[in-house]
């Protein structure tokens, strides 16, 4: 979280005298950690890129064969998962933006005294297991449960069901719930990295717009929302990255038609004795366009030296 | 904290410390919607924990505990009366403080050299260490279940797997976590101890550690907070061994006992109690210092 506010590592001008001797310490020091890195992290994407051109089954064992329809298999089997990836990553992270720039707002510039509570309050409820969390929805949604009712006799129901975001009179096993429990579960970090940067504003330049006659949405679009920026930045991808890959949402959720990739690749690893090359073909495309997306929208926004 | 001193006349309720100087009707409603959105934000994050304590006293009508149906103590007398949730949670637990150990000590040195050091390579370190936190869970925990099931085969993953995977992906939260610390340190007390004749060790072990411990406790802590709750990861590198988060996600298809919501209730609860003893013993160490 912390490498979006990260300084240039401050390269010491330490004791000149130290300098001929050639330093092989940082390497001992890096050593481990970057092989473990590279041995379980670097290697495995490689050896999946390798699998995903492979054909066999577990019992056989696998051969690469350069069996390029694998990822035929993988694009054009699977739309719909794509499709609903995308599309509720993207909706949870406009979503969570918009709940969280405000929370993060009032917290920085109103939090007086109650600032630490309030941040605290955003963070505590993940000290219970998100699993855990994320089920409690199933009793908040639940069909004989006030939400329900209430949009019930609100009539909301149905406009939301024509539209398809909720299925019969059931909030529970809709996209609509895939979605909620997806905002609900990212939401601290979006608000956390918000209330870094909006809380390093110095509200005397609020002061200063209102004197220079900026209404007070001037001020914010003029002043806070610019300054802001690393931090909304910073949300959305701690935001959207997670959202593409999660699929608790979906299976705790959802319902068949709400399938992500994620369901899928797990299904095709761990339930089907010949699904290991077309789930890493899949893993390859998922990752390849999430980089893709995160890349753009980086240097959409011109900061590259975020990273 | 800081803008406290900036606003002084800060209404006693503390809601609104912002001088605004022309009361217009719009900074008025700004001021009033923004309370009422952060509101309702906040009783959406903190509903489903009140849902858990409030659910863990119910005796559930059937294998879910999804709908209220009657009070009981029964889940609170005997939270371990499912062996196998017991079962998991220890294998949580352990797998936790293995992981966080070897993550805490690998991404310390990783942190020392990368800020105290001067190498080349130094963006392609950067990347592979930030890379692990960009990347999409079910990807990492898919190529390594790949990798497993080439190497060793699925009958021997358990453990040890599960360890190796919870590691990596600790590692770079450590090393976020501790460089935060390191790079926020002042150099010049190290050489202070240095012109005092102390040797480099004493130095690193009386100088240098006692200032970073705080920042190498944080990320113990983070690094195991990551550990216990992972799913996605786990579920691609455990073979036949079942954690926690395991358990939790099978029992949607089992059966979901209000055992589960008194664990979840137990660790908000706890963790709550030792922030609050923290903060009270801090207070006192402060106030006493005075």
């Amino acid at each position: 979280m912390t490498t979006l506010t990260e300084a240039p590592a401050p390269v010491e001008e330490r004791a000149p005298e130290r300098k001929p001797r050639r330093n092989f310490t940082p390497w001992a020091l890096l050593l481990p950690g970057l092989l473990w890195l590279t041995v379980f992290f670097l290697v495995p994407i490689l050896t999946s890129v390798s699998a995903s051109v492979q054909t066999g089954n577990y019992d056989d064992g696998f051969k690469l064969t350069w069996h390029f329809a694998n990822y035929k298999d993988a694009l054009t089997k699977f739309g719909p998962q794509y499709y609903h990836s995308l599309v509720y990553s993207l909706l949870t992270t406009v979503f969570c933006l918009a709940l969280a720039y405000p929370v993060a707002y009032f917290i920085a510039f109103k939090g007086g005294r109650w600032k630490t509570l309030l941040m605290a309050l955003v963070i505590v409820p993940s000290f219970t297991s998100f699993l855990i969390r994320t089920i409690a929805w199933k009793t908040i949604l639940a069909d004989n449960g006030s939400v329900v009712h209430a949009l019930n006799d609100l009539h909301l129901l149905k406009i939301t069901t024509a539209l398809g975001w909720t299925v019969g009179n059931h909030v529970l096993a809709s996209p609509a719930a895939v979605v909620c429990g997806m905002v609900y579960n990212f939401l601290p970090f979006t608000i956390l990295p918000l209330y870094t940067s909006l809380e390093k504003i110095d509200p005397r330049l609020h002061e200063a717009g209102a004197d220079l006659y900026c209404g007070p949405f001037q001020t914010w679009r003029r002043v806070t929302l610019p300054l802001s920026m690393p931090g909304v930045i910073g949300g959305t991808l701690l935001t959207f990255i997670p959202a593409v890959g999660d699929y608790i949402n979906a299976q705790l959720l959802g319902n068949p038609n709400t399938t992500v990739v994620g369901q899928r690749i797990e299904d095709l690893f761990l339930r089907q004795s010949d699904g290991y090359p077309v789930g890493s073909a899949m893993s390859v495309v998922m990752m390849v366009g999430t980089l893709v997306i995160v890349m753009t929208y980086i240097w959409r926004a011109g900061t590259e030296d975020l990273l | 904290m800081a803008t406290q001193t900036i606003s002084a006349p800060a209404p006693a309720d503390g809601s609104a410390p912002l001088k605004v100087r022309r009361k217009s009707p719009l900074a008025w409603a700004k001021q009033h919607v923004l309370l009422a959105v952060t509101f309702v934000v906040f009783v959406f994050m903190l509903l489903p924990n009140a849902v858990i304590l409030w659910m863990s006293f119910n005796q559930p009508d059937g294998k879910f505990n999804y709908t209220w149906n009657k009070f009981s103590l029964d889940a609170w007398k005997n939270p371990c009366s499912n062996s196998t949730m017991c079962h998991s949670i220890g294998l949580s637990l352990e797998i936790g403080v293995v992981a966080t150990i070897i993550a805490t000590i690998l991404g310390t040195m990783i942190s020392f050299a990368m800020v105290r050091h001067r190498f080349k390579a130094r963006s392609g370190i950067n990347a592979l260490l930030f890379l692990p936190m960009a990347a999409p869970e079910v990807v990492m925990g898919a190529t390594l279940a790949a990798l497993f099931f080439n190497t060793i085969g699925p009958g021997a993953m358990g453990f040890w797997t599960i360890t190796i995977a919870h590691v990596m992906f600790c590692i770079s939260y450590v090393v976020v976590t501790v460089k935060s610390r390191l790079a926020g340190m002042d150099p010049t007390l190290e050489r202070a101890a240095e012109d005092l004749y102390a040797t480099p060790t004493q130095t690193f072990m009386k100088v240098t550690l006692p200032l970073v411990a705080p920042g190498i406790g944080a990320a113990a802590l983070l690094a195991f907070a990551i550990s216990i709750d992972d799913y996605i990861i786990t579920v691609f590198t455990a073979g036949n061994s079942e954690t926690f988060p395991m358990y939790i996600f099978g029992s949607v298809q089992r059966a979901y006992p209000a055992q589960i919501d008194v664990i979840g209730s137990l660790m908000l609860l706890g963790t709550m109690t030792v922030i609050a003893v923290s903060q009270i013993l801090n207070q006192m160490r402060t106030s006493r210092k005075k």
